[in-house]
């Protein structure tokens, strides 16, 4: 029979490490119904036993999500045994945890961690005695070096067959054994005789889960009230509070008699450490090297490398090996492209001169026709600008006879005779799909689809790699407690955790990693606050909008690209400011009473094994949601009715598309923006998809390859291009951060508030900036601009106004656990 | 009442009583701040808050806020 083993024990107590030394690669990792707490499971490697990682725990309190689950689990499943890792290093706290664990009634072996820190310490702990008195199995272990592990599991195998069950003695004061026998036998005769004394303390405690689990009817509570009362009189403190003291008092006690210690000297290498990384001067610069440090390799370095490569090269045309040739080939191209540009505005000229060019321009003119036309457009000459697909010049000067020649001539440049090429996955893909003569829409859809569409996404997996290893390894060394503890003061003004700052900070690279890094945040309030606010940080796909905006509408001023990270940091602030005061956020401030572990070296397995288990969770959300996502996007923006029949579209047809008919039936919504167009409506539906796109898109509707920026400046005023700018910054994110903020959030109602309040808040801020502008310039007083000071009046009740102070002690989301 | 908040960093003093109700205050003895407990104020964070604090052998940060529930001697 499968004996089942459940692992307790404090946060830092080296779980997890156990865990992976007993259980290998034998794991499955899942959540536990209802919450974002992690659950773990994973079988012995050596024996029939299934193997539970419950969350880290400093009690059985029913206030925090992983108490609870710890608590509602022991009870419930009622494992055979439970194996409590405690950190040897630090015995009193971790032995609290073990005198509640001793009162559930199950067989309980005690593991004593980190045991070579002890003895290099000096310290000794007499373990049989420590056995002895708190009536349980004892071992020792260092599971960083796999010491004593098999043993461990051995010795929880063994007591789980003999049943063999702990005897608590943890000796309250008099007056409260009393109390405790009396609850039982007055209200617990009929529950398992084992889990008796944990029910009764726990009713002797007030714990509300508890008396509601037992459904006591108020006769029942009245009855134990006046004991407890009795008790909180004698000793002049509370329920809670006796028991926590008396549990404390007793495990000093027995620290005292099983523990030599060593008299310290000098300051340990750890405090050491602390001394420089929380210093009051030091602290920010060292915090800021390093955070610098992490995002120049996984972005800068490791980040545009692997986008290169995996974009250009996997997912794209394909790479010339280690590079070479590169150059000369993109030069080759771009060359070329102008010469086939400048060739069609030569003959765009010569068609508006009444010369017959269309068989000269499909190129299946005979030679006395093409004779004919070049003896009639021999003389002409005009002046022209050619534009690049962001708008930048690429030539200005005269088109002639000559160019149409010269391109005539020309070949397009080929890869392979430039340097040794490999062709991406669409090109292979797209040559295969050919030879086997698959209709033309079935190959947009594999490769622009399909393949493109989830490829851009798979690009950011190497960064998010090495991203989720550093933060593995800050959070492991101890580093990530200590950077909540610098910062602590100023976010959480703003409703936000110190920890908040790295999200924040890796979404200037990309919101998908970002959201992910939130996964450190361990207070869920904290974290949904951050995951709702990091992509109003703008992101690497969110430049080249910025860039558009500001060369065509503001001539490049430099205060644009600024003014683009300004909004986004002010509206993370504000929608801070304003969330936390709402319903949804309101109640008691999540409690920042937390431990700062000892430095120490990490487990290499294990910051790889989480480094690993988040990166796949991304690439598991890129093989469904976002693929559904990205092929019903192209979909509809490429396929179009045309004159009665339901067509794929060429790229000049794109504005008979569905999304396009879409964008158009939307645009009205963003009329009071100043951008109700549908080709601004399309682009920024496209956005969903890659932020990117937005520029591409638009370039292509608004056609600025011909027009350069004059087009888009025909369009769009600079304040509705302003507003436009800032709706696309600060709306709902791409897909793929979508789908992460999905995955995070772990609640439909959550994730669904999260992308109302991003696109809603978009909305506000792009309208109030529009209608100033409007007004500035001259434009009449109207209901926009009334609307836009009622925002801003909103906006300002919101930020001042007072907290509700609903008192809740207990978060909703857990209720339905115990 | 004299509250741990008041204590200066580098000093040490006895836990007299943890006031207040409710999560934070279940959490602050939890984590071993209970009558006749006895807490060092290592030091503050660089802008002035939180606090830490070693108690029963390890380091533990909490908020002033929150300190100023602990009463001392």
């Amino acid at each position: 029979m499968t004996v089942r083993i459940a692992l307790v024990g404090n946060p830092n107590s080296g779980k997890t490490t156990l865990f992976n030394a007993l259980t290998g690669s034998n794991q499955s990792v899942g959540n536990w119904p209802g919450v974002t707490v992690e659950k773990k499971e994973g079988r012995l490697q050596s024996a029939d036993a299934l193997v539970t990682d419950l969350p880290g725990v400093y009690s059985l309190s029913p206030y925090t999500p992983e108490e609870l689950i710890t608590r509602s689990y022991l009870m419930e499943e009622a494992p055979d045994v439970i194996l409590n890792i405690i950190d040897g290093t630090n015995l009193e706290r971790n032995l609290y945890l073990t005198t509640q664990l001793l009162e559930l009634g199950i067989p309980l072996v005690l593991a004593i961690n980190m045991m070579d820190a002890v003895e290099r310490r000096g310290d000794h702990i007499h373990v049989e005695k420590l056995g002895r008195m708190l009536g349980c199995e004892v071992t020792v272990m260092s599971a960083m070096k796999g010491e004593g592990v098999e043993e461990a599991a051995q010795k929880a195998i063994a007591i789980a067959a003999q049943k063999k069950l702990a005897i608590p003695k943890t000796c309250f004061h008099g007056a409260v054994e009393h109390a405790l026998a009396h609850i039982e036998e007055r209200l617990l005769h009929d529950r398992p005789e084992q889990q008796q004394r944990f029910l009764a303390i726990k009713l002797f405690e007030r714990d509300e889960k508890v008396i509601a689990m037992l459904g006591l009817t108020r006769e029942d509570q009245e009855h134990i009230e006046y004991d407890i009362k009795l008790c909180e009189l004698q000793q002049e403190d509370d329920a809670e509070a006796i028991i926590i003291s008396a549990r404390y008092d007793y495990v000093e006690s027995v620290v005292d008699a099983c523990c030599t210690r060593k008299l310290k000297k000098g300051i340990s290498a750890s405090a050491r450490i602390d001394r420089l990384a929380t210093h009051r001067i030091f602290a920010i610069p060292i915090f800021a090297a390093i955070m610098m440090l992490v995002y120049y390799v996984s972005v800068t370095l490791v980040g545009g490398w692997s986008a290169g490569l995996v974009n250009d090269g996997l997912f794209g045309d394909g790479i010339f090996l280690f590079g070479h040739g590169q150059e000369a080939y993109e030069t080759a191209t771009s060359d070329y492209e102008l010469s086939l540009r400048k060739s069609s505005a030569f003959l765009d000229a010569a068609e508006r001169s009444g010369i017959e060019v269309s068989a000269v321009r499909t190129g299946t003119a005979t030679p006395q026709e093409e004779a004919a036309f070049l003896l009639h457009a021999a003389g002409l000459h005009e002046k022209t600008s050619i534009y690049d697909e962001e708008g930048g010049l690429l030539y200005e000067g005269l088109v002639g006879p000559d160019d149409y020649l010269n391109a005539k001539g020309l070949e397009e440049p080929v890869q392979a005779d430039y340097g040794t090429f490999l062709p991406g996955l669409p090109v292979v893909l797209g040559d295969a799909l050919e030879r086997m003569g698959t209709a033309p829409w079935l190959q947009g859809l594999v490769l622009d689809g399909i393949v493109a569409g989830v490829g851009s996404i798979l690009g950011f997996v190497p960064q998010m790699l090495v991203l989720f290893f550093f933060l593995a390894l800050l959070e492991a060394c101890g580093y990530m407690a200590r950077i909540a503890f610098i910062l602590d003061q100023i976010f959480r003004r703003f409703g936000l955790s110190g920890k908040s700052f790295i999200p924040m900070l890796i979404s200037t690279g990309c919101g998908v990693p970002g959201i992910m890094a939130s996964r450190t945040i361990e207070s869920p309030r904290d974290r949904r606050m951050t995951i709702m606010t990091t992509t109003f940080i703008p992101c690497g796909a969110k430049l080249p909008l910025i860039a558009m905006i500001a060369g065509a509408f503001f001539g490049g001023a430099w205060w644009v690209a600024p003014s683009a990270y300004f909004l986004g940091i002010a509206a993370v602030l504000i929608s801070g400011a304003i969330l936390k005061k709402t319903r949804r956020f309101a109640g008691e401030e999540s409690p920042f009473v937390m431990e700062l572990p000892l430095y120490h070296l990490p487990a290499m397995k294990n910051v790889l094994r989480s480094m690993w288990e988040r990166g796949w969770s991304f690439i598991k959300k890129a093989g469904t949601v976002i693929l559904i996502a990205s092929v019903a996007i192209w979909f509809t923006s490429r396929f179009g009715f045309v004159d009665g029949s339901f067509v794929l579209l060429s790229e000049e047809a794109l504005s008979e598309s569905l999304l396009a008919k879409f964008g158009a039936l939307l645009a009205w919504i963003f009329v009071p923006l100043g951008f109700g167009s549908w080709q601004a409506s399309m682009a920024t539906l496209l956005g969903l998809l890659a932020k990117e796109g937005v520029v591409s898109t638009m370039s292509v509707l608004y056609g600025v390859a011909d027009g350069g920026y004059a087009v888009l400046q025909a369009a769009m005023t600079s304040g509705a291009a302003f507003s436009f700018m800032t709706f696309n910054l600060l709306c709902a994110p791409c897909f793929a951060a979508i789908g992460a903020i999905r995955q995070e959030m772990q609640s439909r109602s959550w994730f669904a508030f999260a992308i109302a309040y991003q696109t809603g808040f978009a909305y506000a801020v792009s309208l109030c900036v529009y209608q100033i502008w409007r007004v500035l310039h001259g434009g009449g007083f109207g209901i926009g601009i009334v609307a836009a000071v009622l925002i801003l009046v909103g906006f300002l009740f919101l930020l001042l106004r007072r907290s509700p102070t609903s008192k809740k002690p207990v978060q909703e989301r857990t209720e339905s656990l115990c | 009442m004299k509250t741990l908040k008041e204590l200066p960093v580098g000093q040490s003093a006895k836990v007299l009583k943890v006031h207040g109700e409710g999560a934070i205050r279940r959490r602050i003895m939890d984590m071993g701040i209970t009558k006749g407990a006895e807490v060092y104020v290592q030091k503050m964070a660089p802008f002035g808050d939180p606090i830490e604090l070693i108690v029963r052998g390890y380091s533990l940060t909490l908020r002033r806020a929150d300190a100023d529930r602990i009463e001392i001697i």
